[in-house]
């Protein structure tokens, strides 16, 4: 198997991102929301303070790789929810038809039309800022491109030999769909969820910069860069270390999306006698 | 449940009592797909694409099933696999009456029944090995034993021609050849009696189609299976029917033994189709059907085949096409004049 070199470098950048993330507290200097000391107020990048201090001293270093942990939960665990999501709907209406396929289309076009941003927005409001509600909100607004992938594949492998042969042995549908259906447009929908999972990065970041994702003291790399909008003058160190872990969180995820594309063909798969 | 009742009260009604022979009775069978509207839900269209046809097939028999594209033959096939649901007739396999599509129906059909499709590189899941093809079916149907499992796979592999050994490959690793013995192996893995084959070698190389013939005639002595082969190529259907049905536009126009259909064929689409086959030793050109198949949607007045018939005359423009009536040899034709043109090639 041969991986092409934006996969490379964008799962090492993913993998980086997930390893800091996972061993934040090891990895951290100090306590990013209790290491606060004034004395050591907004110093600049130093040998001591690798990324810098804020405005309350407290390490930027340490809040970014703490920060890790959080927008990497939201991307992941939201990306996962609208990838089930999507799928179930797309699968479904794709194979079923009917009015099924007319009621799931029309939600689509909806998502599709409102701007999820929104959308998440609104639904943030409602339910008050915090990781589940971050979670809950970027879950549920995003799957209308699974959905359409999804429902798309679906309608044109259904037709196939081996769907119609799979019918004739007895299968189910439900067994039709995850035995047959779903194993030949896992690679997309793969591909999708990467990208996505680089939007919700963002998303969050977005959210929690106008205040409605992660709150203040806690470190997200949207909040932030929301706190160091007053000083981006005076303090860029404050909103470039977060800036640049977003880039790079982001860029990682789309190369791998990028590069899984050209490997989950099955024609490129390695022989295996 | 219900259909094993009905298949008994088949049983005991002398008047259609099945001969036991029989192995797959087909009454009547209609499949008609309504087609959309206009925009205000009035002038709804039906495409007969199946109207009222009858067959039979006898154990160990080959049933071939002849026409051009679009003659309703895949129509036919899917019925009779029960996935498509007619719209009228009765479809009886080996004692049971094919009814809804439920799951348990479902099952049974498909130990009865199986089939094998035209294009080997669309009928194989290109995500899953041979093995995993040959073992989900043996697993949905109830055998879970390992070493079963393994036996079964590996002896039906070798009846198709392709070493136990290859199990773990996945299908672009083969021939198309290869590809279609992978596709006769799935369909007679739960030891059907009746295989449906869909223009089985069409998408093949002429230099294969003559070994996935011989193959499908070897397995049918060693296994005791009956076929059904459609296709649209006569020419494959006369190396391997016993009896042939030519179908036209959802009809079936004649139906006979094989010497009858290719010695003495009476109705006219038949003459064309036989004098269509390539045949190296006759210098005469092809001599093919006049015209395009009509419009299903929009059927011709009369018999089907009058437009492009050339001894269509004014009754068969005025009336359909006389009932099939079955002669005392088992031919049967559907045509006003079969009597004054039967046994002649159009040259």
């Amino acid at each position: 198997m041969k991986l092409g070199t934006s996969a490379i470098i964008g799962g090492m950048l993913f993998a980086l991102a997930i390893f800091v993330g996972l061993f934040a507290p090891w990895l951290a200097h100090t306590d990013p929301v209790m290491g606060a000391n004034l004395v050591n107020a907004e110093e600049p990048p130093s040998w001591i303070w690798w990324f810098g201090t804020d405005a309350q001293g407290r390490d930027i270093y340490s809040r970014v790789v703490h920060g890790a942990r959080i927008s990497l939960t939201v991307g992941i665990v939201s990306q996962l929810v609208n990838s089930v999501i999507g799928v179930t709907l797309g699968l479904t209406a794709g194979y079923w038809g009917g009015w099924w396929d007319d009621v799931v289309n029309g939600l689509t076009n909806v998502m599709l039309a409102i701007p999820s941003l929104i959308f998440a927005l609104a639904i943030m409001a409602v339910l008050g800022p915090g990781l589940t509600s971050l979670l809950i909100a970027l879950g549920l607004t995003n799957w209308s491109f699974t959905c359409r992938i999804a429902r798309a594949s679906t309608l044109s492998l259904k037709s196939q030999g081996y769907v119609q042969a799979a019918r004739v042995l007895g299968y189910g549908d439900l067994r039709i769909m995850i035995t047959q259906l779903l194993p030949n447009m896992i690679g997309p929908i793969i591909v999708i969820g990467t990208l996505g999972m680089g939007g919700a990065v963002l998303a969050e970041a977005s959210l929690s910069f106008l205040g409605l994702g992660i709150r203040p003291p806690y470190p997200s790399w949207g909040s932030m860069l929301s706190e160091a909008r007053d000083q981006i003058t005076t303090a860029p160190w404050l909103s470039v270390f977060p800036g640049l872990a977003i880039f790079l969180t982001v860029l990682g995820l789309n190369l791998l999306g990028d590069g899984l594309r050209d490997v989950l063909d099955p024609q490129s798969r390695s022989r295996r006698t | 449940m219900q259909a094993a009742s009905s298949g008994a009260t088949i049983m005991l009604d002398p008047a259609v009592r099945p001969d036991d022979d029989v192995i797959l009775s087909v009454e009547d069978l209609a499949v008609h797909f309504p087609l959309g509207g206009g925009l205000l839900g009035g002038g709804h269209r039906l495409l007969r694409a199946v109207d009222g046809i009858d067959l039979e097939l006898k154990r160990g028999e080959c049933l071939g099933l002849v026409g051009e594209s679009g003659c309703g033959k895949s129509t036919v096939a899917l019925s009779l696999l029960g996935l498509l649901t007619p719209t009228r007739g009765r479809i009886v396999l080996d004692g049971h009456v094919v009814t809804e599509r439920r799951s348990v129906d479902r099952k049974r059909l498909a130990r009865i029944a199986q089939m094998v499709f035209q294009d080997p590189y669309a009928s194989l899941n290109p995500r899953q090995t041979v093995r995993r093809t040959l073992e989900d079916p043996l697993r949905l149907h109830g055998v879970t034993a390992r070493s079963e499992i393994d036996g079964r796979i590996a002896e039906m592999l070798r009846h198709v021609g392709l070493r136990p050994e290859q199990a773990g490959r996945y299908p672009h690793e083969f021939s198309g050849g290869q590809r279609q013995r992978i596709g006769i192996a799935r369909a007679l893995i739960l030891n059907p009696k009746i295989v449906i084959c869909d223009e089985p070698v069409s998408a093949l190389d002429v230099s294969i189609r003559a070994q996935i013939i011989n193959l499908l005639l070897e397995l049918k002595e060693s296994l005791g299976l009956s076929y059904i082969m459609i296709s649209h190529d006569l020419g494959v259907v006369e190396h391997m029917s016993d009896r042939v049905a030519v179908m036209y536009l959802g009809r079936i126009v004649e139906t006979g033994g094989w010497r009858d259909i290719f010695e003495r064929p009476a109705h006219p689409y038949t003459q064309t189709l036989i004098a269509a086959i390539p045949d190296p030793l006759r210098r005469a050109p092809l001599a093919t059907a006049r015209g395009e198949l009509p419009n299903p949607l929009d059927p011709p007045d009369g018999c089907a085949f009058s437009p492009r018939c050339r001894y269509a005359e004014a009754v068969c423009r005025r009336e359909p096409g006389p009932s099939l009536e079955t002669r005392p040899d088992g031919h049967a034709v559907r045509c006003w004049r079969a009597d004054e043109i039967a046994g002649q090639l159009p040259s």
